[in-house]
């Protein structure tokens, strides 16, 4: 059944992205990839994976970009920009516009906890519910004819046969930065819940009327590095040198 | 978008074969004369092969039955639902014709009401989606019936030339809509062109108040489904000849040619019928540019995070 549940569900589970936080190591991609390969539903495959056009499915990716200040200048390492990794995978909207456009009941969004999710034996792979997503949150896997999307790593965050510590989605239990977070955003007393209203999170895209519930923590505010280190010592100046480095200054200019 | 052939192909057959069906359930041309009989046929075929042509993008086609079933919340859905509801009409009208050379009002009627209802589903499932701001507005659906009631008439007036009955009505007909619907073209052409993007790197990355965003490095060295589905760009230059194609192809040529047609058209001569068949194909074939532009054109919001 296509239509989103009639209640707001009473679990909102999603993640938590730390933007100040996140390296840009792609770790949480890869073992997004190694889990879900293995996990629900048919493998994510990869077209010509060894060869020079590679390509394949993924439900996670970290995009880069440069984020550049009112009036700041791009100077190398001294100037303004600032660089913000980005990684972007399903945000599990409340008003989910890919479920309800799925022709076949396979897209859905469960009532109970909203994760969304695709029944891949329903699934026709039209690709419609990838357009209606502005966030590209969804790939079809061109071997199995299926679309395929983040799961929230429904096949480990319930299950009883894992230790405690990881019954997380992959990408979370993997980052090494801890840059990422899951849990109950419908609970206001849940870790993520605090960390959103403590630092600003942020929805991707509010105009567009999906109302996700994945959020991101905006970078925190920075100084520029020029103030940082007001007097970087030039290369090609000795000027100042005391002790043994004016001792050796003075030696090697006399050779 | 990317513009996939068996998209166009779909869209461009069964927008002309519901124009054409919903022209002949108006009953105005002789339903015992052999023309009117073929157009009966065309007509169907014409959304068959259309129909047909819309599975052939799918993953799992042999699950393709299972899209009729979320006709409550889903354009795509509906749209199947109708297609296959407005051949009961359709096949009754055609038999009426072929078989017995009868014209039967009420249910020529329904299948008129039918073929539009059937060409609003297929515009709105483009003009659902919010996430590709250029197709998401009412704009969309009445471009896609204007074309199809004016490409019905096009048709329609071919056969009538070729012995199905009055040239004339159909020739102004055509020339009538064939104007309304290039003017709601032009009008959603310039909208997409012109509209403020809804949505900007700034607001798909949330980091609008720190400052400009730009992409400094995509997830990935190669192209992935996303970039090949959603990135499809066209170059401005293409665009603007293309889109002067598909006017003159689709809306300039054809009328040139009804209008011409209306001193001849009193009855069925066979250099009428030729100069009608020339406007058939040219507006065929300036239509399937019109909706490879509409593809080709539209930018996803997808691209904010693609640098596109």
């Amino acid at each position: 059944m296509t239509s989103l549940p009639s209640l707001p569900t009473p679990k909102k589970l999603g993640l938590v992205i730390d933007l100040d936080v996140c390296v840009g190591c792609h770790a949480c991609v890869v073992n997004c990839k190694e889990w879900n390969t293995g996990g629900y539903g048919t493998a994510l495959s990869d077209q010509d994976p060894y060869g020079v056009d590679v390509s394949g499915a993924w439900l996670n990716r970290v995009h880069t970009f440069e984020v550049v200040p009112d009036g700041g200048e791009v100077v190398g390492e001294a100037g303004d920009a600032r660089i913000v990794h980005f990684p972007k995978s399903c945000l599990h909207c409340e008003d989910a516009p890919c479920v309800t456009v799925c022709p076949t009941g396979a897209s859905y969004k469960r009532a109970d906890d909203g994760i969304v999710l695709v029944d891949e034996d329903m699934c026709i792979g039209c690709g419609l519910c990838a357009w209606a997503c502005p966030y590209g949150a969804r790939e079809m896997d061109l071997a199995a004819g299926v679309m395929k999307k983040c799961t929230l790593c429904i096949d480990r965050i319930y299950n009883e046969t894992f230790e405690e510590a990881d019954r997380q989605p992959a990408c979370v239990r993997t980052c090494p930065a801890n840059a990422r977070h899951f849990g109950d955003l419908a609970d206001p007393q849940s870790a993520v819940s605090i960390m959103v209203a403590e630092r600003g999170g942020v929805d991707l895209m509010p105009e567009q009327g999906t109302r996700p519930v994945n959020k991101y923590l905006p970078p925190r505010a920075r100084k520029p590095l020029a103030d940082s280190a007001p007097s970087l010592p030039l290369a090609e100046n000795t000027d100042g040198a005391k002790g043994f480095f004016a001792w050796l200054d003075g030696m090697l200019d006399r050779i | 978008m990317h513009p996939a052939p068996s998209i166009i192909v779909f869209t461009t057959l069964s927008g002309l074969g519901y124009g054409l069906a919903a022209v002949l359930g108006l009953g105005l041309v002789d339903p015992s004369a052999l023309a009117t009989k073929v157009a009966h046929v065309l007509a169907l075929v014409l959304i068959a092969a259309g129909l047909s042509a819309s599975t052939l993008h799918l993953g799992n086609p042999q699950r393709a039955w299972r899209a009729l079933s979320q006709w409550r919340s889903s354009w795509l859905s509906r749209e199947g639902v109708m297609a296959i509801l407005t051949f009961v009409p359709l096949v009754v009208s055609a038999w009426a014709s072929l078989f017995e050379g009868r014209y039967l009002p009420t249910v020529g009627i329904v299948g008129t009401v039918m073929c539009m209802v059937t060409v609003y589903c297929t515009a709105m499932i483009y003009a659902s989606l919010q996430s590709v701001q250029a197709w998401h507005t009412k704009l969309t659906p009445l471009c896609y019936r204007l074309f199809a009631i004016a490409g019905g008439f096009v048709l329609a007036a071919f056969f009538a030339l070729c012995g199905g009955g009055n040239g004339v009505a159909m020739c102004l007909l055509a020339l009538l809509f064939l104007i309304a619907a290039w003017v709601a073209k032009v009008f959603w052409r310039r909208n997409m062109l012109q509209a403020a993007p809804l949505s900007s790197p700034e607001s798909a990355t949330g980091l609008g108040n720190i400052g400009r965003v730009r992409l400094l490095e995509r997830p990935h060295a190669m192209e992935n489904y996303l970039t090949r589905e959603m990135g499809f760009k066209v170059a401005r230059k293409h665009a603007a000849k293309l889109w002067k194609l598909a006017f003159a192809a689709g809306g300039v040529i054809p009328a040139v040619l009804m209008l011409a047609l209306l001193p001849l058209a009193g009855g069925p001569s066979l250099f009428a019928a030729m100069l009608a068949g020339l406007a058939v194909v040219f507006h065929l074939l300036g239509m399937m540019v019109e909706r490879w532009l509409f593809f080709a054109e539209a930018r996803h919001a997808v691209m904010n995070y693609y640098g596109g």
